[in-house]
């Protein structure tokens, strides 16, 4: 077959290059050099894949640079995502090995400042983030520090569960963070169709009164229960980040940070103008620094909103990824959108279809005459199964609840009797 | 059985001579994988012959394929093996009325024997190999089935072997050629993806399609093809929600041939697009004007590339 798929002319190597370092065995020591340089830049490569590839490597031989590429790239990556950088790493690493002690002696800690700005500026951009990404959080978790200029430190609780984000103090704020991170989110469970031992139930659990039989006697033969085991749904969560928007965004951090801490398959997403998945930098045990993580992901803070553009960005990269088993999805937004709704009802119809639960968070419900009336949230409201307020922590509690509760609840339970 | 291919480019010719076109990149992995004894794990879009090759391979290395196809909730007794607990019982019935005292060691072992056992198809792989017919054993779909099984494959795919508590292990002294495939529709645990070699695989080029398709529909015609990879290509540009795989290209390549056609026309197109693409969203926006747009585009462009051919 003389045509080759892009896949391929990707790696244009001078085979020379590669020849010239296989002989006197020092392949072995290249490829597991190669594989720090690819843990450094963030890949999961440990001994047990450092041998392989080197067993890989051996039995591919390099009859043609390609096949060294595809042979390592078999072994060390293990995801979409690691393709690029694995490939800008063989590309660095098998062209100009003298790169490799350059790189490393960047690694180590003692040489942090000077050094890095010059002989790093021909590394490719994606490689130099991953390998110096730990070194970031740092400034902007100096940025986030908050003021403790608050007048009033004292609320009386009630008074403060019902209060809403925006009007908080700095401190109020603070202790509103720590009420959101202990509460406790329960999550309504669903019937899976795999079965647990059962003291009673439909079915006759066949395989455990057999074993009976067999260790006590054919006397023994008595009926034994089993049934359908339940487990809860994964959640995903599309968050609003916009301008209007601002006063929620922090506690909404938060609020997904407890979240994302307290169960498994929880994904979060950010939009103001694009998408970023933020679900890997929430994971992180401590809040403030998830919290300045996700800071330094995501680049369009307090900006427009475009929310048709973002579902539909969500819709076509990620759907199919984390809605497969009957997901919950919870759209915090206040559906105020700079496109006036533009290509909105296509991407929340389809959200719809393919989601189990759509819940809508909008702080606007606070008010007890609101009504959705901009372009975007009259979409919003016409698809979404349920709707909620989520401006204090009263609201937030509801939520917590109603998540727990087997059967939705009544749409616009947000908007709380007057 | 056929022998193992022992180089790179020999698997290359041996998955062609399956009718399966593929890469270098494709077939270092499938390489690796026949020679090193380790799953090979395939991720792609839908329809661009992950499961084919499983196929594939059994047919040219002249191997049973046993399948297993995932599903939510698929569970030990549907994937590896269940006891046929009717028999067992009838079994323990029988004994009791022969009044033999026989001691609860020999109903014991008389139970769990294999007589008892309904093997499934990770177990009759391994029985398969066991027997020196090492088979291809495709896990299909594994995206489908749910955290805990992947769990259970974990055993299998590192040892080759199947622990039933009553037995003792069962183990494959010349491993089935493993094949596990997912579309992505969740991310399937870095504990399997550890114990195999991974591949991507992508839409192809032009060119790798245009081959294929003329390998799988020999009897459409020339202009047909290309015109047909090249709208197909196009499409793939869109950021429609669902891009077409080379099987719905075959597909729709069938189905034109079947309808007669020798060249794409609008209309021909707008009346076939159901095999192409398979969401509403996806199919009335390209359907009417779109297409013929793109058409237009298509043929323009190829009249002026044809005068630079005849100069060249």
């Amino acid at each position: 077959m003389s045509a080759d798929a892009p896949e391929t002319t990707a790696v244009d190597l001078d085979p020379n290059l590669i020849a010239s370092r296989v002989d006197g065995g020092r392949i072995t020591d290249n490829i597991l050099y190669f594989a720090r340089l690819l843990r450094a830049a963030g890949l999961p490569v440990g001994p047990q894949k450092t041998v392989l590839a080197t067993k890989a490597v051996l039995t591919a031989g390099v009859e043609s640079p390609n096949v060294l590429y595809w042979a390592l790239h078999a072994c060390f990556v293990s995801h979409p995502s690691e393709h690029e950088i694995f490939d800008q790493a063989f590309h660095l690493y098998w062209r100009d090995p003298g790169y490799l002690e350059q790189m490393l002696s960047l690694m180590l800690p003692k040489s942090p400042g000077g050094s890095t700005d010059e002989s790093s500026k021909e590394l490719s951009r994606r490689l130099r983030e991953q390998l110096f990404s730990d070194h970031e959080p740092e400034a902007t978790r100096e940025e986030d520090r908050i003021e403790m200029d608050a007048a009033e430190t004292w609320s009386a609780s009630e008074v403060f569960r019902q209060k809403d984000f925006e009007q908080m103090s700095a401190e109020e704020l603070r202790q509103a963070r720590q009420a959101i991170e202990r509460m406790t989110l329960m999550m309504e469970e669903i019937l899976t169709r795999r079965h647990a031992p059962a003291n009673k139930g439909e079915r006759l659990d066949q395989r455990r009164m057999l074993r009976e039989v067999a260790s006590k006697g054919p006397e023994f033969l008595l009926p034994r229960f089993k049934r359908r085991t339940t487990k809860r749904p994964p959640l995903v969560v599309l968050a609003d980040i916009s301008g209007s928007m601002d006063g929620y965004a922090r506690m909404i951090l938060h609020f997904l940070h407890a979240l994302t801490n307290a169960r498994d398959r929880v994904h979060s997403f950010l939009f103001g103008t694009r998408l970023t998945n933020v679900t890997r930098a929430l994971k992180n045990k401590d809040a403030d620094i998830a919290v300045a993580k996700v800071g330094g992901e995501v680049t369009d803070w307090s900006g427009g909103t475009r929310i048709g553009h973002s579902l539909k960005e969500f819709n076509r990269l990620w759907a199919r990824r984390v809605l497969g088993q009957n997901a919950t999805v919870l759209l915090i937004t206040d559906g105020l959108d700079r496109e006036g709704g533009e290509g909105l009802e296509q991407a929340v119809r389809r959200l719809r279809a393919s989601s189990r639960r759509l819940i809508w968070l909008n702080p606007l419900f606070r008010y007890d005459d609101y009504a959705p009336i901009a372009a975007g949230a009259r979409i919003l409201a016409r698809y979404a199964g349920e709707t909620r307020a989520c401006h204090n922590l009263a609201s937030l509690e509801d939520l917590a609840i109603a998540l727990s509760a087997r059967r939705p609840a009544s749409a616009n339970m947000g908007r709380r009797a007057a | 059985m056929a022998p193992l291919p022992t180089s790179v480019s020999e698997t290359k010719e041996l998955l062609a001579q399956g009718r399966y076109l593929a890469g270098e990149a494709l077939s270092t992995s499938v390489y690796l994988s026949l020679k090193l004894q380790r799953p090979l794990f395939l991720e792609g879009e839908a329809g661009v012959g992950k499961t084919e090759i499983a196929k594939v391979l059994a047919e040219v290395l002249d191997r049973p394929l046993v399948r297993l196809q995932c599903y939510e909730g698929l569970d030990l007794s549907s994937a590896a093996y269940e006891w046929n607990y009717s028999r067992q019982l009838l079994h323990i019935r029988a004994a009791e009325a022969a009044h033999e005292r026989a001691d609860l060691a020999t109903i014991e072992h008389d139970i769990y024997s294999e007589t008892y056992l309904l093997k499934r198809p990770l177990l009759q792989a391994l029985e398969l190999s066991k027997e020196g017919q090492a088979p291809v054993l495709l896990v299909d779909e594994l995206d489908r089935s749910d955290e805990p099984f992947e769990a259970f494959l974990l055993e299998l795919l590192a040892d080759y072997q199947i622990t039933i508590p009553e037995l003792g292990p069962v183990r494959a002294s010349e491993p089935p050629i493993t094949i596990l495939t997912s579309n992505r529709t969740r991310e399937v645990h870095d504990a399997v993806r550890r114990r195999c070699f991974y591949h991507w695989i992508d839409f192809p080029g032009a060119a790798r399609e245009k081959a294929i398709l003329e390998l799988k529909v020999p009897y459409a015609s020339k202009e047909l093809t290309r015109q047909l990879v090249d709208f197909v290509q196009s499409l793939r540009q869109m950021d429609l929600y669902k891009n077409p795989g080379i099987a719905e290209s075959i597909n729709w390549a069938q189905a034109l041939t079947t309808l007669n056609c020798v060249a794409l026309e609008p209309e021909t197109v707008d009346s076939t697009l159901g095999t192409l693409l398979k969401y509403q969203d996806d199919i009335s926006r390209i359907r009417g004007s779109e297409a013929a747009q793109l058409l237009d585009k298509l043929k323009s462009e190829t009249r002026e590339a044809a005068p630079a051919d005849g100069a060249a």
